[in-house]
């Protein structure tokens, strides 16, 4: 548009400038805009985190964590929920990460473009949008119901597992394929298998890649609730889940319970429950995200 | 075990008299006691274009073998041919042969992983796995289920004298490869291909990124290794191919036009579009 | 030799297995939803589905304040999330420097990781109060604190997808629009937005997808009043949505009851809802993934 300023006799001339003059200005006024609602969906986020934090910060002590509840649950400490979520957690991962990890090799390395790849990928993209509590539904008459498994950590575990799969797969399957080729036909040309490859080249980069996936998926499967509401979660457990076949407590279902169940719940318990939750999910999000930018930072390709 | 040296297949059921039936008007070698025989090869990939059409081509022992011409020719995709790397690029129809040692190497039966530690292949580009440079070169003893740390550091420094690299590198074989030089790249990455003792080596335009001083050494060293192996060598110039080639055929749109002694082909060729193309009129 | 080929064969068929499970895995969640969902329709004459009474203890299933319910739920979700998301993903994507971006993404991620009862926890304490006090209003359990929750819900689905649909505009579709005189601003809604069309709209899918499946968050929100919505001052008036009633009542039905039937059957018009939604965003978003780089040559 410089060009426009040269011709100083046409009428575009003294048109021009004052019209780009005017099209920054739109610009500057646009960007301005985008910029305020940007910080309108972001800063609830940062204020929830606050709040949470300071609110339910005082409420957490030794005893909290580690005690179990008393006085119907109006007293003491969260010591099973915590338990409980995190054998929950583990459960998930041991069932979801292999599988998951195999299908995306699957996708990424083996499958040829036709009409049962494309049914898979549908079927992932499927598995990620069913309601959560559907996933709760499917565990109840699968596992608890069908496989009588009973309301216990497998079945919980089982159910959240598949839950999760979809975000470890997709995750997976983008480190695996961001992995340059190259390095795939070299290993093939000095006579290896594929699996060989896979194993000894592929795989080893994409595992930051991987774990960032996997962490992301189970933080998800932490802080469910609905999935777990009839196949796992119980209300009040006086003693610790002594096998994979027992009921247990779980944060999010606790908070759940404490914050609407419970007459006469006293703030604090509530608000120390959540920073506990928050602060599950956080870590490991923040865990995902410091190896993401470490394995950046070190990748030699 | 030394899986590498066993035969690909036990009986050797070759027909060494293979006859072409076709030959090229300008073929002028027959060879005696060739290592390679293409016969009558065809190849199309997914697109439906044929990209090599009909070879026949017989590649000799202890020699460079040059095979040029301009873009799309069919070089690379013959090349990958011979060490069924091809199978991984989405191939359409193969017809014809290749007899590698009298063992027709295309057929189904025969075993591609021994295969390709048979014939090694360096890449116009230099790729190092992302390892250290000892373990780049162990890589494919890893692969092969050799363990033994003797016979890594033997075929380690052995590989990299081979490649004239050695001197350069001995005292750094635990840096990460990437720190190298892409002229250093490249040589170790041909060093790699030696150490599993392949007997032949493919190069595909293997000088195409480097500087002249790193190309020379490149050359250099396929003189040397000339003497133990076959030799079938992409250049990536004319000036190259006039420079090392012991036999040079040149590739024009999936057909081979010309094929003969290097000197001859460069200085005196029979075909017209071979001259027009070694004297730069196109390509 | 011998072994290691045995090895390979196993492996590659384990593999093979962990692909087609998520097949496997959708398929077995659609039987046993119908199985258990299916004795529903037999029990229950279909017109008691459609009045406009839930009231399981007298037999009375009308689905349609449910379904209402959700409805209006996700459609006030949708309305400021949409916007939103897309404005957000416009300037993550397009406008924001470096270091904004490299903190406003985890940001997004976080949002996308809350867990769903710390929204609900935080709605029944902070919004509910102050919406019943700002907009004076009897309850501020009610239909437009759950769109408002879920819609920041949305967000983050909105926000990622979009974002890489932008992402995925070639350099050179901007590159042509500035060399042509127009601002980015004008490229931005003239040329990127309009290239990413279908990701945009994946992303908008994707995400009111994920508002109609809430559950906890409307459960603790909303008041869970089983009337049909209607008029627009029903916004502000409690309702009920499909999940919630699941969540809320499949605790204590007896299982094998009717009511328990009724329950799984509400799941199967939810996974249907589901599957429609993403079977259209997977059509729209499937492009090829063909590895584009070639055997070395
Ligand atoms: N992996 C592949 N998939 C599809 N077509 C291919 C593939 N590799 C090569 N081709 C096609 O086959 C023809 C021959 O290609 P090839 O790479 O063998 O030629 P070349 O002589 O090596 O050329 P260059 O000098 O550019 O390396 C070309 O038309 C090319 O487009
Ligand atoms: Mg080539």
């Amino acid at each position: 548009m410089t060009a426009g300023n040269n011709f100083s006799t046409t009428v575009e001339s003294r048109v021009l400038p004052s019209f780009s003059r005017r099209r920054k200005w739109i610009q500057r006024i646009g960007f301005t805009g985008l910029t305020l609602a940007t910080l309108v969906t972001v800063t609830p986020i940062l204020l929830i985190v606050i709040h949470i934090f300071s609110n339910g910060l005082p409420a957490i002590s030794w005893e909290f964590l580690f005690e179990f509840p008393r006085d119907g649950m109006r007293s003491g400490g969260i010591f099973p929920a915590i338990v409980g979520t995190f054998w929950l957690t583990l459960g998930t991962a041991a069932f979801s990460v292999p599988l998951g990890i195999g299908a995306a090799i699957y996708l990424s390395e083996y499958a040829t473009e036709n009409r049962w790849t494309r049914a898979i990928r549908i079927a992932i993209i499927n598995l990620a949008g069913i309601p959560s509590i559907v996933y709760g539904l499917f565990g109840l008459g699968l596992f608890v119901i069908f496989l009588r498994m009973g309301t216990s950590i497998l079945a919980g575990s089982l159910t959240l597992a598949i839950m999760t799969l979809p975000v470890i797969i997709s995750t997976t399957e983008e480190a695996l394929r961001a992995v340059p080729n190259s390095f795939r036909v070299v290993s093939i040309s000095l006579g290896g298998t594929r699996w060989q490859t896979i194993r000894r080249v592929v795989l080893p980069q994409a595992l930051p890649g991987i774990l960032t996936g996997v962490v992301l998926g189970l933080e998800r499967a932490a802080g469910e609730t609905a999935p777990i509401l009839f196949t796992v979660a119980a209300f009040y457990l006086a003693r610790l889940p002594s096998s994979i076949f027992d009921a247990t407590m779980a944060l999010p279902y606790h908070l759940f319970v404490i914050s609407t169940q419970v007459p006469g719940m006293p703030i604090q318990i509530q608000y120390g429950t959540a920073v506990v939750l928050l602060t599950f999910v956080l870590l490991m999000n923040i865990t995902a995200t410091v190896i993401r930018s470490w394995a950046r930072a070190r990748r030699q390709w | 075990m030394n899986a590498f040296n066993s035969d690909l297949n036990e009986p050797s059921p070759v027909p060494m008299e293979v006859k072409p039936r076709a030959l090229n008007a300008s073929m002028e070698i027959v060879l005696t006691d060739p290592k390679i025989i293409v016969e009558h090869l065809s190849i199309s990939y997914s697109d439906g274009t044929e990209s090599l059409k009909d070879i026949y081509l017989a590649i000799p022992k202890n020699a460079i073998t040059v095979l040029f011409g301009p873009a799309g020719g069919g070089k690379s995709t013959l090349l990958r041919t011979i060490n069924r790397l091809n199978d991984l690029a989405d191939v359409v129809k193969v017809q014809g042969h290749v007899w590698l040692d009298g063992v027709d190497i295309l057929s189904p039966e025969i075993d591609v992983i021994k295969l390709r530690r048979k014939v090694g292949i360096v890449f116009a580009r230099p790729v190092v796995l992302p390892l250290t440079i000892r373990q780049n070169l162990t890589y494919g003893l890893e692969l092969a289920g050799q363990k033994d740390r003797t016979i890594h550091a033997d075929a380690v420094e052995r590989s990299l004298k081979a490649a004239a690299i050695w001197d350069e590198v001995k005292d750094r074989l635990d840096e990460p490869a990437v720190s190298l030089s892409g002229g250093q790249q490249q040589r170790i990455c041909l060093a790699r291909s030696l150490v599993l003792e392949p007997e032949v080596i493919l190069l595909d335009e293997p000088t195409s990124g480097l500087d002249p001083i790193s190309t020379g050494k490149v050359e250099a060293s396929l003189q040397t290794l000339k003497e133990n192996y076959t030799i079938v060598l992409v250049p990536h110039s004319v000036q190259q191919a006039a420079r090392v080639a012991d036999y040079a055929a040149f590739f024009l749109g999936g057909e081979l036009i010309e094929y003969t002694i290097g000197k001859q082909i460069f200085t005196n060729p029979l075909d017209s579009r071979t001259e027009d193309y070694v004297e730069g009129r196109f390509g | 030799m011998k072994a290691g080929k045995f090895k390979d064969i196993l492996i590659t068929s384990l593999i093979k297995v962990c692909g087609y499970s998520a097949i496997i895995f959708v398929g077995m969640i659609f039987v046993f939803l119908i199985k258990e969902g299916s004795p529903a329709l037999i029990r229950v004459p279909l017109e008691n589905f459609l009045q406009l009474r839930w009231y399981p203890i007298e037999d009375r299933f009308g689905l349609l304040p449910l379904i209402g319910g959700s409805l209006i739920v996700t459609l006030g979700a949708a309305i400021f999330s949409i916007p939103l998301g897309i404005v957000s993903a416009v300037y993550i994507a397009e406008v924001a420097p470096r270091w904004a971006r490299e903190i406003l993404k985890p940001l997004v991620e976080v949002l996308g990781g809350l867990p769903s009862v710390m929204l609900g926890f935080i709605g029944i304490l902070v919004i509910v109060p102050a919406l019943r006090q700002a907009l004076n209003l009897p309850t501020g359990l009610t239909a437009f604190t759950g769109a408002l929750i879920l819609g920041g819900m949305a967000i983050p689905t909105i926000v990622s997808v979009a974002e890489d649909a932008l992402d995925a505009v070639p350099k050179t579709y901007r590159e042509a629009a500035l060399a042509m005189g127009a601002t980015r601003w004008q490229t931005i809604w003239k040329v990127t937005l309009p290239a990413a069309k279908s990701g945009v709209l994946t992303a908008v899918m994707l995400g009111v997808g994920r508002a109609i499946g809430e559950t906890m968050t409307v459960m603790m929100v909303t008041g869970n009043a089983a009337v049909f919505p209607t008029g627009f001052g029903a916004i502000f008036k409690p309702v009920r949505t499909m999940t919630a009633t699941i969540a809320a009542e499949m605790g204590e039905v007896a299982s094998g009851s009717t009511h328990y039937h009724v329950l799984f059957l509400i799941g199967i018009i939810l996974f249907l809802i589901s599957l429609t939604v993403n079977l259209i965003a997977a059509s729209v978003v499937f492009r090829q993934r063909k590895r584009t780089e070639r055997i070395l040559s």
